[in-house]
């Protein structure tokens, strides 16, 4: 039987301006594959709802997790969870939904593009492809250019920033113009917007793509139809074109959904 | 010491339930609660053909609870009775089926095709606030929600459970209505509408712009409805409205349920439900009650 575990908190930093990085023991370590996330709950009572927060990196011998997440605005969960420090418990379930299916990039060329919070469950998803070209594409506001480094140590980086202080001035699809870049298979963790541009260059070219989505949550286990999304095809969980994004998701091959 | 309850005939091994919507058919919880621990499932609000739901978001957090605009998205009676019933039969617990339409057919014919399933009870939704028609509609007026009573009861072969909106005047009335047309038994509080709106975005959170609250932050304003609720018929009231702990749960019974639900709370901790069932006994053997009937209405 699973349960709400109280997850203790190694460390934590603050790593750009409202983003940071925090790692916890937990038993959540030993069956988390990148893109998967785990729901995060304050301990304040009047802060119901767990907070999904995508894994960043999985260290299966430390029992650990790490995750990196913005802090939403002020007295939010997020800004609790910040305030936080080493030795703190945070209670947790997970890990939760499915994950980026790297084995369909084996001897492939790939991208793996973040953008924004989006960027951070890109990084475990690098660490555990093993493909022929793999091409990280992230996309930030300015030069806080955060993972950049981890990145670097697993491929071939690219950056885009929105005001141009680092790489491509503009987004990841422009970092990808720019640089002349081709894919076999893409990834993609990231707004809306930039899924939506992702989806239909990947249809107009044929690539197969596979992208990580996001809703406001309840449950977290798929229960409570809060996180749906529309699916092309009728699901044969919700006999409805809705699919959850919490229990059939976040990763969804993009031409199974609507965005 | 006896933990079982009878609700309209039917006995439960104990007085917890879950609330309707937030527990699916039990198949995702069943990971972080035995089943076998509670005295009933309620599932998730079934219709006659599936539906679609509202748009997102459909939830949003609230001081204390949150608001849910979900709308009643399911996936029709037939997938319901091929796919979870034979699921919950696996467990020992009693299977409550929220039925919900929008039009008294549309219920009826759900119920008519539920007298033929192996389900214990049946309890109608006539009280979301989240859908457009039929939901609260039979919900508001005395003489609809008696009406409706009385159309579904033609073709219930389980025990009827009225689900009740708090959104009234006088929820002693409509009780007092449902009863009088055959209901054999109540369940309240279904959420109070509510709104919430992003003074950055200038707009609504919720797609739906209105929402039902739920959460601890209502659970005052239920244990009232359900004491008024109690006093005013003789049929069975299942209690809800922001159950988070075994407290919460007697304080309920105190007032006049005969069950409790928990609702919102499985979303704080997926293993509460079973945790409120042991913190129950706890209390009974400390305070010596002998069965859960002994305390229920207590409070005067």
């Amino acid at each position: 039987m699973k349960e709400r575990e109280n997850a203790v908190i190694l460390s934590q930093e603050r790593i750009a301006q409202g983003i940071y990085s925090m790692w916890l023991k937990t038993k959540a370590a030993a069956e988390a594959r990148p893109g998967q996330f785990i729901s995060m709950y304050t301990n304040d009572g009047s802060k119901l709802l767990p907070r999904p927060i995508s894994i960043c990196e999985i260290d299966k011998e430390a029992g650990a997790l790490r995750v990196v997440y913005r802090v939403t605005g002020e007295n939010t969960g997020t800004e609790l969870f910040s305030k936080m420090q080493a030795g703190d418990v945070v209670p947790v379930i997970g890990p939760l939904g499915n994950s980026f299916p790297y084995e369909k990039g084996e001897g492939k060329r790939v991208f793996l593009m973040g953008g924004g919070i989006g960027v951070p469950p890109i990084l475990e998803l690098a660490k555990q492809m093993n493909c022929e070209k793999k091409q990280i594409v992230v996309g930030y506001r300015d030069a806080e250019t955060f993972l950049r480094k981890e990145f670097e140590q697993n491929g071939e980086v690219y950056i885009s920033t929105e005001d141009g202080s680092v790489g491509t001035k503009g987004n990841v699809m422009d970092a990808i113009r720019e640089n002349g870049l081709e894919a076999d298979v893409i990834y993609a963790c990231g707004p809306t917007p930039m899924l939506r541009a992702i989806k239909s260059y990947a249809e107009e070219n044929g690539i197969e793509c596979y992208i990580s989505l996001e809703e406001r949550m309840a449950c977290g286990i798929g229960a409570c139809l809060a996180c749906v999304c529309k699916s092309k095809e009728k699901d044969h969980h919700s006999n409805v074109n809705n699919k959850r994004i919490c229990k059939d998701g976040p990763v969804f091959l993009s031409t199974e959904v609507e965005i | 010491m006896n933990m079982r309850v009878n609700i309209a005939g039917v006995e439960w091994k104990n007085p917890v339930t879950v609330a309707s919507g937030t527990f699916g058919s039990g198949a995702e919880f069943a990971d972080y609660v035995d089943l076998n621990k509670l005295g009933a499932v309620t599932t998730k609000g079934v219709a006659n053909v599936p539906w679609e739901g509202n748009p997102t978001p459909r939830v949003a957090e609230t001081y204390g609870g949150m608001m849910n605009a979900v709308g009643l998205q399911n996936p029709g009676i037939d997938v319901f009775c091929e796919r979870d019933i034979p699921f919950l039969r696996q467990y020992d617990t009693k299977i409550i089926v929220n039925v919900c339409g929008r039009s008294e057919e549309d219920y009826c014919e759900v119920v008519e095709r539920l007298a033929g399933e192996d389900v214990d009870m049946l309890e109608i939704n006539i009280s979301c606030p989240n859908v457009k028609e039929g939901g609260i509609a039979f919900g508001q007026n005395p003489k609809a929600a008696e009406d409706i009573t009385r159309a579904v009861k033609k073709y219930a072969k389980q025990p009827v459970i009225m689900k009740l909106s708090p959104n009234v005047t006088s929820i002693a009335e409509m009780a007092k209505a449902v009863e009088a047309g055959g209901a054999d038994a109540v369940s309240l509080i279904n959420t109070i509408t509510g709104m919430k709106i992003d003074i950055n975005r200038k707009t609504f959170v919720l797609a739906n712009k209105t929402g039902g609250v739920s959460g601890p932050a209502i659970h005052p304003i239920a244990v009232r409805m359900v004491y008024e609720a109690a006093n005013a018929v003789k049929i069975p009231v299942i209690g809800m409205g922001g159950i988070a702990s075994a407290e919460d749960a007697i304080e309920m019974i105190l007032a006049g349920a005969s069950a409790i639900s928990v609702g919102t709370a499985n979303f704080h901790d997926p293993g509460v439900s079973a945790k409120i069932v042991d913190g129950i006994e706890k209390y009974m053997e400390h305070q010596g009650f002998e069965s859960v009937a002994d305390m229920v209405g207590i409070v005067r």
